[in-house]
């Protein structure tokens, strides 16, 4: 029978929530590495048992973890990031020039096709890939090399590489953004890269339609059109219709168009998701209500979804890779929230449950539908 | 043959419990004992020192004998009770709230 696997990433832990199809009655296992930071866990498509998981910690680290048995048991890989040739510089808050400088990874995304290719968004932005389950990384230094970096700036989160968008139809294209530099695309493996920031105003910024410098949160896109791109940015929804070439804000009556997580539903490619957030110094929602805002016209009309979501005196955040879809025939939303609360809508956004109450705070939330 | 005792996090890590003691050739020192300790558990590599620099990662310590070694040179001979196993060498994570 069908089911669900939900991969939860928290400020102390991973998190593994099980459930059949109905997504009625969940099982929870952890924490996995209890005491560590886990910025993110993600499945192989072409492996749903390979799991591969970013543990790190301020004392000792950066480590990968590697499952393969659906993330039962664990091992250790390789956690060797070492920078392509000289690092040079970024801008640190105050525009002085900065060393790059390793921190930990936020993201890793397993390729579509083999288990064994997995690629990583780091801190100190960069990306990285290993093409053996793991063990050894290996940077694709065009992207720092296209020439800007000496104008990005880290985001209160800091420099990181935090959206890495792989091309189901293309092979060769890639797209990845970064806080506080932009999105960027590459159409030859990632050998060379191009900044796809024009439309992006950023007050932020002292030319605000610049090339680069802009504080993208978070970029989806629906599998079977992959030209479309949905972009949540420091402030404003924005989407692109043509890989990136253009973005045009959608933001229309979302009470506030600050957030970070966005995502698209499994089956109907216009329409997606966001959960606004009051401003950047209040990370909480408006008014104290959590509200999932669905936009099925891609955009510009948001519906507030609320049923079984706390309606008054809620003051958590939902962070950028904290939301996610199923895709089963009824399509699930799950998100985490910075209260350490996994909320669960078996249609659509329609109904939510909270599936775990008193997590961690969570960093992110992957799903996997399993067979 | 040299003690060590892990932070729980790396015990964790390199499954193991309690002291670890390892066998060093030639002169004890901080090096030739982390040289020897990330050889035979390869999964703290990074993990104590930077991969690249083999500096000590900041939030990380080194004691023995009462004393702080965090910021002995790294081929200076460690107190000969570590070096003869009497005392163990702590590697302590700094306390740094959580």
């Amino acid at each position: 029978m069908s089911g669900v696997r939900v991969l939860v990433g928290t400020r102390k832990g991973a998190f593994i929530l099980t459930s059949d199809a109905k997504r009625e009655r969940w099982d929870i296992a952890g924490p996995h590495f209890g005491g560590w930071e886990i910025y993110h866990l993600k499945g192989s498509p072409a492996d749903p048992n390979r799991l591969y998981a970013s543990q790190s910690s301020g004392w000792f680290g950066q480590m990968i973890q590697r499952s393969g048995d659906g993330g039962k048991t664990w091992a250790p890989v390789g956690n060797k990031f070492v920078y392509d040739g000289v690092p040079g510089t970024h801008q640190w808050y105050d525009g002085t020039p900065r060393p790059w400088e390793f921190k930990r990874v936020w993201h890793l995304e397993p390729s579509l096709t083999d288990p064994d290719t997995v690629y990583a968004g780091i801190e100190d932005a960069a990306l990285f890939r290993s093409t053996d389950g793991g063990q050894t990384w290996q940077e694709l230094p065009g992207l720092r090399g296209h020439g800007s970096g000496s104008r990005w700036q880290p985001g209160a989160g800091g420099m990181c590489l935090h959206t890495i968008l792989l091309d189901p139809g293309d092979p060769a294209r890639i797209f990845i953004a970064i806080s506080a530099a932009g999105a960027f695309r590459t159409d030859d493996g990632g050998v060379t890269w191009q900044p796809i920031n024009r439309g992006l105003r950023s007050e932020h910024i002292p030319d605000p339609t610049a090339e680069v410098g802009h504080c993208v949160h978070h970029v989806a896109m629906h599998r079977s059109r992959p030209h479309v791109l949905f972009m949540q940015k420091h402030w404003d929804v924005m989407r692109s219709d043509d890989a990136g070439d253009s973005w045009h804000e959608v933001s229309g009556n979302l009470p506030s168009d600050f957030g970070f997580a966005l995502d698209v539903h499994a089956h109907q490619p216009d329409t997606i998701y966001v959960v606004p957030i009051k401003s950047d110094s209040e990370h909480y929602p408006p008014d104290g209500k959590l509200r999932v805002y669905r936009s099925r016209t891609g955009g510009n009309e948001w519906e507030a979804l609320t049923q079984g979501l706390p309606q008054s005196d809620c003051y958590v955040n939902v962070l950028r890779d904290a939301m996610a879809v199923d895709s089963l025939d009824s399509c699930g939303v799950y998100f985490g929230t910075t209260g350490g609360q996994v909320y669960a809508s078996p249609d659509s956004g329609d109904h939510w449950s909270a599936i775990v109450r008193d997590l961690p705070p969570v960093l992110s939330v992957e799903v996997q539908t399993l067979p | 043959m040299i003690r060590l005792i892990l932070p729980a996090h790396l015990r964790t890590l390199a499954g193991v419990g309690g002291e670890v003691e390892i066998e060093v050739a030639g002169e004890a020192t901080l090096r030739s004992v982390l040289d020897a300790l990330e050889a035979r558990y390869p999964m703290l590599r990074g993990t104590i020192r930077d991969h690249v620099t083999a500096q000590r990662r900041p939030f990380v310590r080194f004691f023995a004998c009462g004393e702080d070694l965090s910021h002995q040179l790294p081929d200076a001979p460690l107190p000969d009770a570590v070096a003869s196993g009497a005392e163990p060498l702590l590697l302590v994570g700094a306390i740094a709230g959580g």
